[in-house]
């Protein structure tokens, strides 16, 4: 009796000491998890913070954001490039999401395992790291001379879209394969087929994965410069495109995605190059403002994930 | 997936509401980044001089590129900082694609150093060759083999990307052939060069005339002696009469002569471009040198006569501006 109760305590004694350990690794994981992500923050903030610092004379003044370029520092504006970005981002998300998320669910749901499958597989990941230019020029063979698409907003969106299609494709099957399979088996034991399964509470469940996909792919596409100057994006431009919407009826015109165009990146490279000081200040005013629609395209998906989640529940 | 972009589609389009409708007549002109401030300021003040009638566009394809879409026909103009290449005129011929060559502004490339350089007074182009060209690679490293009394220091070279019409001027007019040694830093970027040269009392390095004005109080430009003559210091003047050399150089626009003839807004583009009314003023505000007068008048003159063709048989280095028009193009 003696000899088992001490083999109790003694038991209790190492089980307390295990629990410990464990503790102990998870306040070392945690602070370095912490640590990690202050460096990161701190890093992201001291160049937000340097570029608004620079960028405050002309952030802070109207004409900035109204002006086109111009030759003269205090003057010049990023009107044109403001508008060309956000046009071209708009292409980019309604060509590139719906793609990617089609194409996610039929490798993940849909595809026999066979080597075809394998090999489409391995493609898609080695293409997201397939260096923009390679798309810039693509897209000039094929889209600008091939399909005669010409130096356009279309061609621009067409490219991103391609260059950020391997990301969310991946996203969106990292998404869906994180479904319980009891949620999927629900569903089948209800009498849902395949497809109602997948739209009905595969694709639901896996939404904020996928716009998390979206977001990290379409902020890497508001920053690219490359591929754009590659398919003639220009640098000068003093008008915009015709806008997307008219007040007389069918009230939607799409004759901007065949106009010329500027992108804020090609702005602000070309600011920097300047020997003039007062064009590096156009510069980072420039750099804050993307950064600034970015965030502010970050939030839009947020936001449309809350409303989703909003409906799911009601 | 389809109510979220429906919602993106409205927030965009919100955003971009009151858009004034695009102009009927365009210049389109791509090429030189080098040139692309000169063309950029002409082209806002050729813009309201014709009231909104006329935009014009212009994109930074590089040289290179630009004369790629140029002689398919795809621009009226390119800019170049370095003349046509025999290739580029092969194409443009293959695509009967003729052009007028006009200057469009001059460049001084200047030799620059630290301020706190005490022993660089001048350099003649022989010494600039002794420390640039290939054979130098690994074997040139200090400052006391360029002269006999220079310090013993370790010499930095600082130069434009290998990719840039301002590489290629300075190897041709330097060294006199195609390349230089391989072991210098390099830099696309001409304010990474200002900041490398500004912070290296061993250092020296080459750039625009623009970047040096921009940034006297951290470097000191080099005079350059050529063929025995006396050093020249770059600046508007000696650029202007042709004084310093062989670093002078004109860069260019390419003009297409069937859009000339089929376009008269891009004549009138041009001949804003080469009015002594307007040109002198916005090439000096941009950085960069104008023409003489008289180079003006002959540009114009080559326009209205639409003579076509290059007056260059390969790189040429050290001819005055005025010289080069005066020739007849092949």
């Amino acid at each position: 009796m003696e000899a088992d109760a001490t083999r109790v305590v003694a038991s209790g004694v190492r089980f307390q000491r295990l629990v410990a350990a464990n503790r102990r690794t998870d306040i070392m994981m945690a602070s370095i998890g912490i640590l990690v992500l202050m460096v990161a923050s701190a890093l992201l903030a001291s160049v937000l913070v340097d570029l608004i610092l620079t960028g405050w004379p002309r952030l802070i003044n109207p004409d900035f954001y109204t002006n086109f370029p111009s030759r003269k520092p205090e003057q010049a504006g990023i009107i044109s490039a403001m508008v060309g970005t956000a046009l071209v981002m708009l292409v980019t998300a309604v060509v590139s999401v719906p793609l990617a998320v089609a194409a996610g669910i039929y490798l993940e749901e849909y595809a026999p395992k066979n080597w075809l499958s394998d090999i489409i597989d391995i493609n898609v990941s080695n293409l997201a790291g397939v260096p923009s230019i390679i798309y810039g020029l693509l897209a000039l063979g094929l889209f600008v001379y091939g399909f005669g698409l010409g130096e356009t907003i279309l061609t621009a969106g067409l490219v991103l879209a391609l260059l950020i299609l391997p990301v969310i494709i991946v996203a969106t099957r990292e998404a869906i394969r994180s479904i319980p399979r009891d949620l999927r088996e629900a569903a089948y034991g209800l009498g849902a087929d395949k497809w109602q399964t997948v739209s009905h509470y595969v694709l639901p469940a896996a939404r904020p994965g996928i716009l998390t996909g979206t977001i990290v792919g379409l902020a890497r596409a508001i920053g690219e410069a490359a591929p754009v100057i590659t398919i003639g994006a220009l640098t000068f431009i003093a008008f915009l495109p015709p806008p997307p919407v008219q007040s007389t009826p069918p009230f939607v015109n799409f004759d901007w995605l065949t106009s010329p165009f500027t992108v804020m990146p090609i702005q602000l490279f070309n600011w920097v190059s300047r020997p003039q000081a007062e064009f590096h200040i156009n510069a980072a005013a420039t750099g804050v403002v993307l950064m600034v629609m970015t965030l502010a395209m970050n939030g839009l998906a947020i936001y449309i994930r809350y409303q989703l989640r909003k409906h799911q529940r009601s | 997936m389809k109510s979220p972009i429906h919602f993106a589609t409205a927030a965009f389009a919100a955003a971009i509401a009151a858009t004034p409708l695009m102009a009927a007549e365009l210049v389109k002109v791509d090429g030189s980044s080098t040139v692309f401030p000169v063309t950029e300021a002409v082209a806002e003040e050729f813009q309201k001089a014709e009231k909104g009638q006329t935009m014009v566009t212009v994109g930074i394809s590089g040289t290179g590129g630009g004369f790629k879409k140029f002689c398919r026909g795809e621009t009226d103009a390119t800019g170049a900082s370095r003349p046509i290449k025999a290739e580029e005129v092969a194409l443009c011929k293959e695509n009967g694609i003729e052009y007028i060559e006009l200057p469009a502004a001059l460049d001084a490339l200047t030799v620059v150093i630290n301020p706190k350089n005490d022993w660089v007074d001048f350099l003649t182009v022989d010494e600039l060759k002794t420390m640039w060209e290939p054979a130098a690679q690994d074997t040139i490293k200090n400052w006391n083999q360029i002269r006999d009394g220079f310090p013993d220091r370790p010499l930095k070279l600082f130069g434009a990307g290998t990719d840039s019409g301002t590489y290629d001027y300075f190897v041709e007019a330097i060294i006199g052939e195609k390349s230089s040694r391989g072991d210098f830093t390099a830099s696309e970027d001409d304010n990474v060069l200002v900041q490398g040269v500004a912070s290296d009392v061993d250092a020296i390095g080459f750039f625009g005339l623009a970047y040096y004005e921009e940034n006297q109080g951290k470097l000191k430009a080099v005079p350059i002696s050529w063929k025995g003559a006396d050093p020249v210091s770059p600046s508007v003047e000696t650029a202007k009469n042709a004084t310093y050399q062989p670093l002078s150089r004109p860069i260019f626009m390419y003009v297409n002569k069937k859009s000339a003839d089929e376009k008269p807004h891009v004549v009138r583009f041009m001949e804003f471009y080469l009015s002594t009314e307007h040109a002198p003023e916005l090439v000096k505000e941009v950085g960069y040198v104008p023409l003489p007068d008289k180079a003006y008048e002959m540009a114009q003159a080559k326009l209205a006569a639409r003579t076509t063709g290059t007056v260059f048989e390969g790189a040429e280095v050290g001819v005055g501006v005025e010289e080069l028009l005066a020739r007849t193009p092949k």
